[in-house]
């Protein structure tokens, strides 16, 4: 799988490569991180945030929410597993009846009925699974392409597309068509939140870091994160 | 004439009280009810007509934020390094800045139902969190939205807002902490002007 193969080669490389002492001590990889945002920063600008703005004009929003449903639904099988790996067996149980419902009712998911049933969609990957197990994040690491990460992350990714049902579908222009449609359509649904991060950030590096890592924590302690020392008041009335 | 004036003045007071009365969670449901009611009606907001967005959050809004306590709170350690005017200037810039930000949230609003969470405080506590939930259109999962608030003589204020376990504080702290760090509190001021300036023009060049 070449594809994985390249994220470890780049993990390799952003662990032992450019550490270096100082700044945060939660991103010893600033450096390497800063220039992979970038790059990944150029990217979305020049291909795929026009593309997503392109597709959101164009495509009746109609469609565009069956596309989304569609691989939405496709997710609930792993989002399934991973609640059951996480012992959390009631949730487990609704993500299995959401995707059996949605794939056969909701033909192949593009209507997402389940939801509309009461069955509340869930929000699981294998490196939140990690977490919950207690393995640490480790640094904050920026993939190419895929964005904000964490060592762990960055690593349990490599298991999570494995097990992508798009990937278990044949055929190379199936799986290229599906994986592009898939970025597009993820790109779109996050227009409105990239124009707000335009207007929120000073330095949007480190907006997008700190943003990412409490939604991470977040995610990982599911809605209930322990409060950190540093939410303090810092200073008395 | 006499009667008058006081029968106002007993309305206005009882208006002030009611004010001041009201429970947290009823008050974030009272103003998200009364920006979303504008919102669905008003067309130049749906367009992004800034100055019509910024006018809303102006009157509904804003009153109700502790923008002094959210700007120490960003701050952190180096609020203490700061002078009365620097604190002054730093309060009105970010105060600006999320202005700002808020005005674009709003004017990529659709029609996202929006779920009150009962809330869990006792009648005594002075510091709550009031959780809310926002289902967006397009995907199914839900965003929850969670405002801590304070009780104050002139009622309860908001001094942060946590989207998706994200809080605004938390997220600006490292950024003003580098900055101060860097380039000291009038450097941070300057990033925080330029930024605000940044955005008019951006906003005038639009439309």
């Amino acid at each position: 799988m070449p594809w994985a193969n390249r994220i470890c080669a780049v993990l390799a490389l952003a662990l032992c490569g450019c550490a270096t002492p100082g700044g945060n001590p939660a991103d010893p990889l600033e450096p390497f991180n800063r220039a992979m945002f970038s790059f990944n920063d150029s990217v979305d600008r020049a291909v795929l945030k026009p593309v997503a703005q392109g597709y959101r004009s164009v495509v009746p929003d109609l469609v565009r929410t069956g596309v989304s449903n569609f691989f939405s639904n496709l997710e609930d099988a792993w989002i399934c597993v991973n609640n059951l790996l996480q012992g959390k067996f009631e949730d487990g149980g609704e993500d299995l009846g959401r995707f059996v419902f949605n794939s056969t009712f909701g033909l192949a998911g593009i209507f997402d009925f389940a939801t509309d049933a009461g069955f509340q969609k869930h929000n699981e990957d294998f490196g939140q699974t990690l977490g919950k197990w207690g393995v640490g994040s480790g640094p904050y690491l920026v993939l190419p392409f895929l964005g904000p990460s964490t060592a762990r992350d960055g690593l349990a990714l490599l298991v999570d597309t494995r097990v992508d049902l798009v990937f278990q579908i044949d055929g190379v222009p199936t799986h290229n068509v599906l994986y592009g449609t898939r970025a597009i359509s993820n790109r779109a649904n996050l227009l409105d939140a990239s124009s707000i991060l335009e207007a929120a950030a000073l330095d949007k590096y480190s907006f997008v870091r700190d943003a990412w890592t409490q939604r991470r924590r977040n995610l990982v302690h599911d809605g209930n994160p322990p409060r950190l020392k540093e939410d303090d008041d810092e200073d008395s009335r | 004439m006499k009667n008058w004036l006081r029968i106002f003045a007993a309305v206005l007071l009882a208006g002030f009280a009611q004010a001041q009365d009201v429970a947290p969670d009823a008050l974030v449901r009272n103003i998200t009810q009364d920006v979303v009611t504008v919102l669905k009606q008003d067309k130049d907001i749906q367009a992004g007509d800034p100055k019509k967005v910024a006018a809303l959050i102006d009157t509904k809004v804003l009153p109700h934020f502790n923008f002094t306590r959210m700007t120490r709170l960003t701050m952190g350690r180096n609020w203490r390094s700061a002078s009365p005017e620097q604190q002054k200037e730093l309060i009105s810039e970010f105060r600006t800045l999320l202005v700002r930000t808020y005005s674009t949230a709003l004017s990529s609003y659709r029609d996202q139902q929006i779920d009150f969470k009962p809330l869990r405080a006792k009648p005594e506590d002075t510091e709550v969190t009031v959780r809310t939930e926002v289902k967006p259109s397009g995907s199914s999962q839900p965003v929850s939205i969670d405002y801590e608030m304070e009780k104050t003589p002139g009622g309860w204020k908001v001094y942060d807002v946590k989207v998706g376990g994200v809080s605004l504080v938390t997220t600006y702290r490292e950024t003003f902490a580098s900055e101060v760090k860097e380039r000291g509190v009038d450097g941070l001021i300057k990033s925080l002007a330029a930024k605000n300036r940044q955005g008019e023009s951006a906003k005038s060049g639009k439309t």
